[in-house]
């Protein structure tokens, strides 16, 4: 499905090399139905694995025995046990479900529970991503220094010191790819130079460009803008190299140099 | 006595001036924009020309207007608005609106008391008669008369507890309502449902995906698996009148990014399919993304094409596809004429079959360090409205290069939900002009400046090419070169569709940007 939502507020261009995508959904709107109390999610857990668990499994996601609860239309549609309840009063004896004579309280906290699961499926923007640094760091300080060229602009010592303890694991993979802005941190602008009919060269800092008209920010810190049919427009993109890369890591390479970057501590 | 006859008079008028007449249905849209696509092909082509490359760079603006919605959040207008007899009708999530198309005046406002769902956008209304339908994103459709904005009836399409959303624009055949759900949280399976447009009962259904002992369930493991197996259906298609075949494509499987629990093809998600309108049979089915781990939905517009291939004249079928390929089929059988990527860096497949369906490389499935894809999840293409144009025989598409990360986190052997995340890291948006014929790229405009676009895309026999840029400006250009004949900045970027029609002998072009509609005519 096609999750972005609000294009007009969730995309900012700062510069032609900056635009920020918002996160797809945010996670409340993800999340539309009450978030159930931690302690009876804490005891229903208790209580899902000593009745429930032997079949469908610890984690509600189903065993041997029984499905998995956590997609289940009946788990969906209840409400604080009023659907599950019955359920697990009366059991279904034709396909191998005994019944349990629980209270109320406890079949609550075991809807609070399945609830909790359901919500954790759904949120995606929660989910955890696992170990990133899966390559060889050697090779990847090879490649850092060899034919990736990255010692071109970056080194260790310098602009990258220190990298892997600003960024989560998955924020430096995602940022070493292609450095945006945002959450991150700014990210370098491109420098335009305009060159009109007649007259002299104005260059800056380029600040806005489209197919009509181009901004930037002089050296004296004053926004000029000028009609692009009338102009020659020469962009230096600091970025352009990350982006030309893009089309060239391997697998390997790429995860040589994220975890060879992890180790910039 | 000449009083009550002139009231009888204007009352008659009145009523027969308001209806659709179904017969505008089947023709190109001229003097209305009765549907979606304003008719029933997908193309988005006007034979109007009075607006035209010789005179555009004078369009002007004949009125603007902000809408505000009632109950949850803004207004983002992604509705391409229906235009019948001077009225223009569109909607948002929760709201819809009637308008006067000659002043932008709005004639009355309906507002939905929501109950949940995911408000991620409302693409538009259906009308039969004096009847307008749309979908809510807690799952009714709603009927309004359209004469007054009262709610006639509502009817439950889908359960939103089972994390189902919907916002397409229904499709109506004849006295068929066909109305998509979407939602792929958890794992639901999707379907199509036809609607009595008196009564807003069940006609049929048709489920993507088979249930066990029916065809397609051996490119499913199991029960589970496809009961599980998603594949909605967000977005209205086509029709062929003649061969009397709805053609729609369907979303992604399920488990999204973790598909170790659905290996096989998973019939029939990501597929173009042609249903019976009457019966909701299908009739055939071509799979563009066979076992999908990309989010690559199927969705986007089936367009219906007329023409010469290879030397015979033939009824055929196009589609830009959000996983970078562009696939020719012939739509009486499916069978597939051609299939070429529209857009650079397509990674994630190994080739093209026998059968003309991309492979899917598995070394390219979502890792749980992280895997490089192209395009990334938000598609070469969308559901933003492509257009074809007969007078240049080229099909247009907003696209984006584009790359993304794409981790798996849900390892188990059942996995839920999406099991794994996604992240663009790059994206270039272009607008693409493909020869259907070959596939190949007739001419590409590259926007100078990164970021998506959401604009819909419209041709008109006035030799133009109408849509919106990722900077706010609606703009028409020559569709044979891609050369920009005419801008206007607006306020925010066209988040739909531009239509045009034809109105007291003039012609109008309207497109939605954000809360806002703006029209643009010839001065007199």
């Amino acid at each position: 499905m096609f999750r972005v939502l609000q294009a007009s507020s969730c995309v900012r261009s700062r510069s032609l090399a900056l635009v920020v995508l918002c996160s797809a959904v945010a996670n409340a709107q993800l999340i539309s139905r009450p978030v159930p109390p931690r302690d009876a999610v804490e005891r229903g857990h208790k209580q899902f694995v000593a009745t429930c668990g032997f079949c469908h499994g610890a984690d509600a996601r189903g065993g041997d025995g029984g499905p998995d609860l956590v997609r289940s239309e009946i788990v969906l549609d209840d409400e604080q046990g009023d659907k599950i309840g019955p359920v697990i009063r009366s059991g279904r004896l034709n396909e191998g479900m005994p019944a349990f004579d629980l209270p109320q309280s406890q079949i609550q906290d075991i809807a609070a529970f399945l609830r909790e699961r359901t919500q954790a499926a759904i949120n995606r923007n929660a989910y955890e991503i696992l170990n990133v640094f899966t390559g060889d760091a050697k090779a990847g300080e090879a490649y850092f220094n060899g034919s990736g060229r990255c010692n071109t602009c970056h080194s260790p010592a310098g602009d990258l010191k220190g990298v892997a303890s600003r960024f989560r694991p998955e924020q430096l993979q995602a940022r070493f790819l292609y450095p945006r802005g945002g959450r991150g941190g700014p990210s370098k602008p491109s420098t335009v130079t305009v060159i009109p009919r007649s007259g002299a060269a104005v260059s800056g800092t380029l600040e806005f460009m489209d197919d009509f008209t181009v901004g930037l920010r002089d050296a004296d810190g004053y926004f000029r803008s000028f009609p692009r049919d009338q102009i020659k427009v020469d962009v230096g993109d600091p970025l352009a190299a990350h982006a030309q890369l893009l089309r060239q890591y391997t697998d390997k390479q790429l995860h040589d140099v994220l975890t060879y970057l992890g180790t910039l501590k | 006595m000449r009083r009550p006859i002139f009231a009888a008079l204007l009352l008659t008028g009145a009523l027969a001036a308001q209806p659709l007449n179904p017969a505008k249905l089947l023709q190109p849209p001229t003097d209305a924009w009765p549907t979606y696509n304003g008719d029933y092909t997908g193309r988005r082509f006007s034979p109007l020309k009075q607006i035209n490359q010789s005179n555009v760079n004078a369009l002007n603006l004949a009125w603007a207007r902000r809408f505000t919605a009632g109950g949850r959040g803004g207004v983002q207008i992604k509705a391409t608005p229906l235009e019948v007899n001077g009225i223009l009708y569109f909607a948002a999530p929760d709201n819809a609106w009637a308008v006067d198309a000659r002043s932008g005046r709005e004639l009355w406002h309906f507002t939905w008391e929501t109950t949940g769902g995911l408000h991620i956008g409302n693409r538009g209304l259906g009308m039969y008669g004096d009847w307008l339908f749309f979908e809510t994103p807690d799952c009714y459709l709603i009927s309004l008369d359209a004469k007054t904005g009262k709610m006639r009836w509502n009817r439950q399409i889908a359960e939103v507890k089972r994390e189902y959303f919907c916002g397409a624009a229904p499709f109506v055949i004849r006295n068929h309502v066909l109305v998509g759900v979407g939602g792929d949280s958890l794992d639901v399976p999707g379907y199509l449902e036809s609607r009595d447009p008196e009564t807003g009962q069940v006609q049929w259904r048709w489920n993507t995906t088979p249930r066990p002992g029916e065809p397609g369930a051996e490119t499913w493991p199991s029960k589970e698996s496809m009961e599980h197996g998603g594949g909605m259906t967000w977005h209205p298609g086509t029709y062929d009148p003649e061969l009397n075949l709805y053609y729609l494509g369907t979303g992604n499987p399920n488990p999204v990014y973790a598909p170790q629990s659905r290996t096989g093809d998973n019939l029939y998600t990501c597929s173009i399919v042609a249903l019976n309108p009457d019966t909701g049979k299908m009739a055939w089915y071509f799979q563009v993304s066979p076992h999908d781990s990309h989010d690559f939905d199927n969705v986007e517009t089936p367009v219906l094409i007329d023409g010469q291939f290879k030397g015979q004249q033939r009824k055929m079928l196009a589609q830009a596809a959000r996983n970078g390929y562009f696939v020719l089929l012939d739509r009486t059988n499916g069978k597939n004429l051609l299939t070429a990527p529209f857009v650079e860096g397509v990674n994630w497949a190994m080739g093209i079959d026998a059968q003309g369906r991309p492979i899917p490389n598995p070394d390219m499935e979502a890792k749980p360090d992280g895997t490089l894809v192209s395009p990334t999840e938000a598609g070469a293409a969308n559901w933003f409205a492509p257009s074809f144009s007969p007078a240049t025989g080229l099909f247009y598409t907003h696209a984006s290069e584009s790359y993304g990360l794409d981790w798996r986190t849900d390892l188990s052997k059942t996995p839920e939900g999406y099991g794994g995340r996604n992240q663009t890291i790059w994206s270039q948006n272009l607008l693409q002009a493909i020869d259907y014929r070959t596939g190949k790229i007739a001419w590409s405009h590259r926007y100078p400046n990164q970021g998506g676009n959401r604009s819909g895309l419209l041709t008109t026999a006035g030799g133009l090419l109408f849509g919106g840029d990722p900077t706010s400006n609606v703009f028409a250009m020559d569709a044979a070169s891609g050369k920009i004949l005419w801008h206007a900045g607006l306020h925010a970027a066209v988040s739909n569709g531009p239509i045009t029609f034809e109105l007291d002998g003039r012609q109008y072009v309207v497109a939605g940007a954000g809360d806002m509609l703006y029209a643009f005519t010839l001065p007199r």
